[in-house]
C-alpha cells in the first residue's frame, strides 16, 4: 500500500512538472493549432469537392480546353494527392519540431 | 436457366437505381451466377492459403502473452503496418465495386474514392498518436482512460460489435457470391471456407498472423491492379486524354461520364455520405486497433502517412481500371450476354453481373492465367478483411467485456487470450450461419450502416473523451447510444432497407445516409449531458483530464505493447 501511494505521488509530481514545463506548453500550443488548422483545411477542400459534385454538376462535367478531361476528374485526383501531401507536411513537422520538443520534455523531467 | 442472365442484369439495374444505398464500400457484390470451375484461380488461391497457414503456424508458436495476441507485441514496423491498414481498407467491394461504378457512371466512382481517402489525414492529425500514447489493445482503453470502465467499455464493445456485425455479414455474402462466380464453387462452400480460414488465422495466429495475411494480400492486390492500370495506359501510349476521349466515344452515356451523374441524386444524401465515409474511418475498430501494433506514437504517425499514400494510389488505379474497362470491353461482345438479335446492354450486360468490369478487364489484358490471379486475389482480399474484423470483435469481447467488466481486472492473461480465441471461433461460426441466411437478401446497405455507426457512436465518444476536459461518463454514454440508435433506426427506415429489404412502397427516412443527422446529434448530446452533469463522479473525471492530457501529448508513461 505504501509503495503504491509513493508511486502515485511520484506520478502526480511528474505530471505537474510536465504541465509547468515551457517545452510542454510550446508543444501543446503549436501542435494543437497546427493539427486543427490542417484538419480544417482538409475538410474545406473536401467540402468544396463534394459541394461542387452536389450543386455544381455542370462545372464538374465541363472539359478543360480541347481535352476530354473534365474539371471534376482533375479536382477529384487533386483532392487525393492533396490529402496525401497534407499528411506528408504534418509528418515532416512532427518528426522534426514536435519530436524535438517531446525529447526536451523527456530530459526536463528525467 | 435461360432467365438467369436476364435476372442478374435486372438486379444490377435495380441496384444502380437504388443508387447510394450501395454506399460506403461501393455497390455490393450480390447478383451473381455460378460459373464453370476456374482451376487457375483455385490453384493460385490454394498457394495463398498454404503460405498464410504456414505463417499462422509460425505466429502461433511465438504468440504467448496477451500483448502478442492483440497487438503482435508492438513489433510491427510502420511500413508493414501501413500495408496492413491499406489491406484492411482495400476490400473486394472497393476494388470491384468502385471500378464497376466508374465503368457504369464514370466520375461518380471518384466521389467514393475521395471520400474514403480524406478520413486518413483527420485520423493522423487528431487521433493516431494520442491513441497510441493512451491505449494498449482496444480503442475502449483510450475512451475509458479517465471515465467509468464498466459503462464506457460496454458502450465501446457494443459499438465495435455492431460495426463488425454489419461489415462482416456484407463481406460474407460478398465472398459467397463472388466465389460462386469466380471459382465455380457453390455459395455455401465459399462461405464455409472463408469462415473456417478466418477462425484459423485469428484463433491460432492472433494479430501477428492477421497482420501478415493483410500485408501479403495488400501486396498482391497492389501488384495486380498496377499491372492492369499499366496495361490500359500502355494501350493509349500513356496519354490519359486519349483514354478519356475514347471512353466518351464508347460509353453509351457519352460525355456525361465526365461529371456527377444520377448516382448522387440529392445533395443532402451526398454530403451525408461524404461525412460517414470521412469520419467513419476514424471510428472503425479494426482500423483503430492497428495503431497498438507499432512501437510508439512516432511509428503510428508514419504508418498513417504511408497508408494514405498506398490507399490513394490504389484509388487512382481503380479509376484507370474502370475507364480501361469501358474502352477495352464495351465494344467486345465476347464479354457480354448477347441477345438472339445480336444486341447487348453495354452497361449491365457483362457476363457474370455488375461487379465484373475489373475481372473481365484482367482477362482482356492478361488472358485466363492473369484472370485466375486477380480472382484469387479478390478472394484473398475478402479473407484478410474478415480476419481483421474478427480479431477486433474478439478483442472487444475478451479485453473489454470479459477482463475489465465481468472479471474486473481479476482475470489473468492466459484466460483472457483463451476467451478471445473462443470468441473468434464463435464469431466465425455465427458469420458462416448469417452469411448463409443472408444469401438472397440485398445487403448493400450494411457497409454504409457500419460506417454510419462508426461515425456516429465510436468516433464522437473517442474524440470527445480525448479532446474535451468536460466530457463525463454520463455524457459519453448518452451521446454514444443516441448516435448508435439514431444511425441504425434511420438506415432501417431508409430506402436501402425499408424498400429494398422489407418491400414497403415508400421510405420513411428520405435520405440514403444518416450521418449528417446522427453524428452531430451524438456530439451535441455528449456536450449537453456532460455540461449538465454535476455528480461527484463527473468532477473526478474532469480532474483526471490532466493526467490523460500529459500522456496523450507526450507519450510519457505510455504502456508499451509488450508486457512489462
Amino acid at each position: 500500500m505504501l509503495d503504491r501511494q509513493s508511486d502515485l505521488d511520484h506520478e502526480a509530481g511528474r505530471r505537474d512538472r510536465i504541465l509547468r514545463d515551457p517545452a510542454f506548453q510550446t508543444l501543446v500550443r503549436e501542435r494543437t493549432s497546427f493539427a486543427w488548422t490542417m484538419s480544417i483545411v482538409m475538410l474545406a477542400v473536401y467540402l468544396v469537392f463534394i459541394g461542387l459534385s452536389a450543386f455544381g454538376k455542370g462545372f464538374m462535367a465541363s472539359t478543360i480546353g480541347d481535352s476530354s478531361i473534365s474539371w471534376g476528374i482533375v479536382l477529384g485526383l487533386f483532392t487525393i494527392v492533396f490529402a496525401f501531401a497534407l499528411t506528408g507536411v504534418y509528418v515532416a513537422r512532427a518528426n522534426g519540431r514536435f519530436d524535438a520538443l517531446t525529447a526536451q520534455i523527456d530530459r526536463d523531467v528525467a | 436457366m435461360r432467365l438467369s442472365p436476364f435476372r442478374s442484369a435486372a438486379l444490377a439495374a435495380a441496384l444502380a437505381a437504388t443508387a447510394t444505398a450501395a454506399v460506403a464500400a461501393g455497390p455490393d457484390l450480390g447478383a451473381t451466377r455460378q460459373s464453370a470451375t476456374n482451376w487457375e484461380a483455385i490453384i493460385i488461391f490454394l498457394a495463398f492459403v498454404l503460405l498464410t497457414l504456414g505463417i499462422t503456424y509460425r505466429a502461433a508458436r511465438t504468440t504467448r502473452s496477451a500483448a502478442d495476441f492483440y497487438a503482435a507485441g508492438g513489433s510491427i514496423t510502420p511500413g508493414q503496418n501501413a500495408l496492413a491498414i491499406a489491406g484492411d481498407f482495400m476490400s473486394a467491394a472497393s476494388f470491384l465495386g468502385i471500378s464497376a461504378l466508374v465503368f457504369t457512371s464514370g466520375f461518380d466512382g471518384l466521389i467514393y474514392s475521395v471520400g474514403f481517402l480524406v478520413g486518413w489525414p483527420i485520423v493522423l492529425f487528431l487521433i493516431a498518436e494520442r491513441l497510441r500514447n493512451l491505449g494498449k489493445f482496444t480503442f475502449a482503453d483510450v475512451a475509458s482512460f479517465r471515465l467509468d470502465q464498466t459503462a464506457i467499455r460496454i458502450l465501446s464493445a457494443v459499438g465495435t460489435l455492431t460495426v463488425v456485425a454489419f461489415y462482416l455479414i456484407a463481406q460474407m455474402v460478398g465472398a459467397g457470391s463472388l466465389i460462386k462466380l469466380l471459382f465455380g464453387l457453390p455459395y455455401g462452400y465459399a462461405v464455409a471456407i472463408v469462415g473456417v480460414l478466418m477462425i484459423v488465422y485469428v484463433a491460432f495466429g492472433g494479430m501477428k498472423a492477421t497482420t501478415s495475411v493483410q500485408v501479403i494480400k495488400a501486396c498482391l492486390l497492389l501488384f495486380g491492379a498496377t499491372i492492369m492500370a499499366l496495361a490500359v495506359l500502355w494501350h493509349y501510349g500513356f496519354n490519359p486524354n486519349a483514354l478519356m476521349a475514347d471512353a466518351v466515344k464508347i460509353q453509351p452515356k457519352g460525355a456525361a461520364i465526365l461529371g456527377p451523374g444520377g448516382f448522387v441524386a440529392d445533395p443532402v444524401s451526398t454530403v451525408s455520405l461524404g461525412l460517414a465515409l470521412m469520419f467513419g474511418t476514424a471510428g472503425l475498430p479494426h482500423i483503430l486497433m492497428r495503431f497498438f501494433t507499432v512501437r510508439d506514437a512516432r511509428a503510428a504517425r508514419k504508418s498513417v502517412f504511408y497508408a494514405t499514400g498506398i490507399i490513394g494510389y490504389f484509388y487512382v488505379l481503380t479509376f484507370i481500371i474502370g475507364f480501361g474497362a469501358i474502352t477495352l470491353l464495351m465494344n467486345d461482345p465476347s464479354f457480354y450476354t448477347v441477345a438472339a438479335d445480336g444486341t447487348y446492354n453495354k452497361l449491365t450486360g457483362l457476363i457474370g453481373g455488375g461487379n465484373m468490369p475489373a475481372l473481365a478487364l484482367s482477362k482482356a489484358v492478361g488472358g485466363s492465367l492473369f484472370y485466375g490471379f486477380i480472382a484469387a486475389v479478390a478472394f484473398a482480399t475478402i479473407l484478410a478483411v474478415v480476419a481483421g474484423l474478427t480479431l477486433a470483435a474478439a478483442s472487444a469481447v475478451s479485453h473489454d467485456l470479459y477482463a475489465n467488466v465481468i472479471a474486473r481486472g481479476r482475470s489473468n492473461e492466459r484466460r483472457e487470450v483463451l476467451i478471445s480465441k473462443l470468441t473468434a471461433v464463435v464469431i466465425g461460426v455465427i458469420a458462416i450461419v448469417l452469411g448463409y441466411l443472408f444469401e438472397t437478401v440485398n445487403v448493400a446497405f450494411m457497409v454504409g450502416l457500419a460506417f454510419a455507426v462508426a461515425a456516429s457512436c465510436n468516433f464522437p465518444v473517442l474524440l470527445m473523451s480525448l479532446m474535451w476536459r468536460g466530457t463525463t461518463t454520463r455524457g459519453a454514454l448518452v451521446g454514444g447510444l443516441l448516435g448508435l440508435v439514431t444511425a441504425v433506426v434511420m438506415v432501417v427506415l431508409s430506402k436501402g432497407v425499408w424498400v429494398a429489404v422489407f418491400k414497403f412502397h415508400d421510405a420513411i427516412f428520405p435520405y440514403d445516409n444518416p450521418a449528417i443527422f446522427s453524428m452531430p446529434l451524438a456530439f451535441a448530446a455528449i456536450y449537453l449531458v456532460s455540461k449538465s452533469d454535476t455528480s461527484r463522479r463527473a468532477q473526478r473525471e474532469r480532474a483526471l483530464f490532466e493526467e490523460q492530457f500529459v500522456r496523450a501529448e507526450t507519450g510519457i508513461g505510455a504502456a508499451g505493447a509488450h508486457a512489462h
